[in-house]
């Protein structure tokens, strides 16, 4: 068995998140491949990105078996572009038996036709599907200038075949640095999902993580954004998402979805070998404990 | 702890307020031979004044957990801990809390702070633990659509029971495992259950008959007298929204905090 990597990261000085209980498990399907290489991606996912592979129907299933002896609550999938995974339906499909489910994607390559097979697949399960589409901005030039040509329309069409078939998806939105409030940025993509015909706009606003390409698009952290000792003291660990979750990838199992591309977050080849404390290293960390991050939620 | 045993139960979620139904629902249950009445929490939030839902709790004796209401209500919080992630459902829930803080008088609120965290009582020879969000948290939202076997399997075995009872998400739902374990969510007094409907439900929870692998459970809906508790809740200055729920059946706030199945069956 592989020396979990995160008891290397035990710097001194480095606050530790306690373990709680795994309550959510995370499937990178997509790996960091995706037909985008967006320029504020804290992952730095792109076409040629292969730190992580696209998980496999079996890896998944393995994962499953182990999250469902451990009782987990709820499951997540995302990438790089999960729909970029040739056995992204029969994984969806193996999760949804299981439990509720969240899929991340960029929304491109949601068609009419896969949207309905998804529909199929949500009327087929007990339990809750639920969709998030990244987009940046209701300006196409501004979106697209981040996350590539074509990029604005082609994700509206993927919001549109979704509602279509009764799937209404929610928003991810990235704060860039254009003065917008959270609550412009809500209202105006409400309205914008309205005309694509959603009747019921959700839009979560994210704090941008200063990692990966973020770092080269804006900046990175100073050395001031990292957790400490003070900021642990009498604080919930539940309100940091590595306190009830893990991310599973096809190299094993790592913190969260946030530190999937730094090896430091990778804590073992099996989920039981990453219930344990993790040390809160990166200034993402210290983002998710400052604006509450949980990527599910 | 309470470990009376009973072979016919009924299970009150949250009342929010709703002395009228609470009135009715007591009847109802004495009328279908409950032995006993628990209260899973809540007592105040989106209704009229709040003091009478609890006045008539402990005038009846009926025992009862803590909900997030009440132990904020008690500790005189700022916010009622419901565990809303969405702007809009805190807005609605801050109008709610801040208008039962305010009107929830002294002794109500020494009332409140006899409340129990957990229950544990028997239905036939099974252990059940009444709660109200989950064992493990107050204000954990645990929907149809989003509590899986394995969980729940895991929850009855860090509880020791087997059934586990909840309320806090004001839909009522029931998921048995194959040997009868289960868990169920008893839903809400306090407004109806986003289905079109004006009633509002409790559970009753029967002793196993034998052969059976687990308690029964039956959902059973209270016609009340809605009308008057909506022009209570006009009379207060509560919000539109809320009495339009009581008229209709229909959830108009909290909404984003519900999962997409259960979004999905209510009109907005």
């Amino acid at each position: 068995m592989t020396a979990p990597a995160a008891a290397s990261v035990r710097d001194a000085g480095v606050p530790e998140v306690a373990f709680v209980e795994i309550d959510t498990l995370w499937f990178q399907a997509g790996g960091t491949l995706c037909n985008l290489a967006c320029a504020h991606c804290f992952i730095s996912c792109s076409p040629t990105n292969h730190t992580h592979e696209m998980m496999s129907l079996a890896q998944v299933l393995g994962f499953l078996d182990e999250a469902e002896r451990l009782g987990v609550r709820d499951y997540g999938v995302t990438g790089g572009e999960p729909f970029l995974n040739v056995e992204i339906f029969e994984i969806l499909e193996a999760i949804l038996a299981r439990g509720p489910l969240l899929v991340l994607t960029n929304g491109m390559p949601i068609t009419r036709a896969s949207a309905e097979r998804l529909a199929r697949l949500a009327a087929a399960s007990e339990y809750s599907l639920d969709v998030r589409i990244s987009l940046e901005s209701t300006d196409e030039a501004a979106n697209d200038a981040v996350r590539g040509a074509g990029c604005y329309r082609k994700a509206l069409d993927g919001v549109a075949h979704l509602a279509a078939v009764g799937i209404e998806p929610g928003i991810a939105v990235t704060r860039l640095d254009d003065g917008s409030t959270n609550a412009e940025i809500v209202a105006s993509f409400g309205a914008l999902l309205r005309e694509r015909g959603v009747s019921r706009p959700r839009i979560k606003v994210f704090e941008p993580f200063r990692i990966g390409a973020e770092a080269a698009r804006a900046r990175g952290y100073d050395s001031a954004e990292r957790v400490t000792a003070d900021m642990m003291a009498g604080f919930d660990p539940r309100g940091l998402q590595c306190s009830t979750s893990r991310m599973a990838t096809e190299r094993g199992v790592w913190v969260c979805p946030i530190l999937v591309n730094e090896e430091r977050g990778r804590m073992g080849a099996t989920l039981a070998e990453t219930l344990r404390s993790f040390p809160l290293y990166s200034g993402a960390c210290w983002t998710c404990h400052r604006f509450g991050v949980s990527c599910r939620a | 702890m309470d470990e009376r045993a009973f072979d016919r139960v009924a299970l009150f979620g949250g009342i929010y307020s709703n002395h009228v139904a609470l009135r009715e629902a007591i009847r109802a249950a004495r009328a279908r031979g409950a032995q006993a009445i628990y209260f899973l929490g809540d007592a105040g939030g989106f209704g009229p004044h709040p003091d009478r839902a609890v006045e008539i709790l402990a005038g009846e004796g009926i025992p009862g957990v803590a909900g997030n209401y009440d132990l904020a209500v008690v500790r005189g919080d700022a916010e009622c801990g419901c565990g809303y992630t969405d702007p809009r459902d805190n807005h609605y829930a801050q109008v709610s809390y801040d208008y039962t803080l305010r009107r929830t008088g002294a002794a109500a609120r020494a009332h409140l702070a006899t409340l129990a965290p957990a229950i544990r009582i028997r239905v036939g020879d099974r252990r059940a633990l009444l709660c109200h969000g989950s064992p493990r948290r107050v204000n954990e939202f645990l929907w149809e659509s989003t509590t899986p076997r394995a969980f729940i399997d895991k929850l009855l075995a860090d509880a020791e029971a087997d059934v586990i009872a909840c309320t806090h998400t004001g839909i009522h739902w029931r998921r048995a495992l194959d040997d009868g374990r289960q868990i169920v969510n008893v839903g809400a007094l306090g407004r109806p259950a986003n289905d079109g409907r004006t009633e509002v439900w409790f559970a009753l929870l029967e002793a196993p008959a034998a052969g059976d692998r687990g308690p029964t459970v039956e959902f059973v809906p209270v016609a009340y007298d809605y009308k008057t508790l909506a022009r209570e809740m006009a009379e207060e200055s509560l919000p539109p929204e809320f009495i339009e729920t009581i008229l209709t059946g229909w959830w108009t706030t909290c909404l984003e905090i519900l999962p997409p199945k259960e979004r999905a069956r209510g009109k907005f």
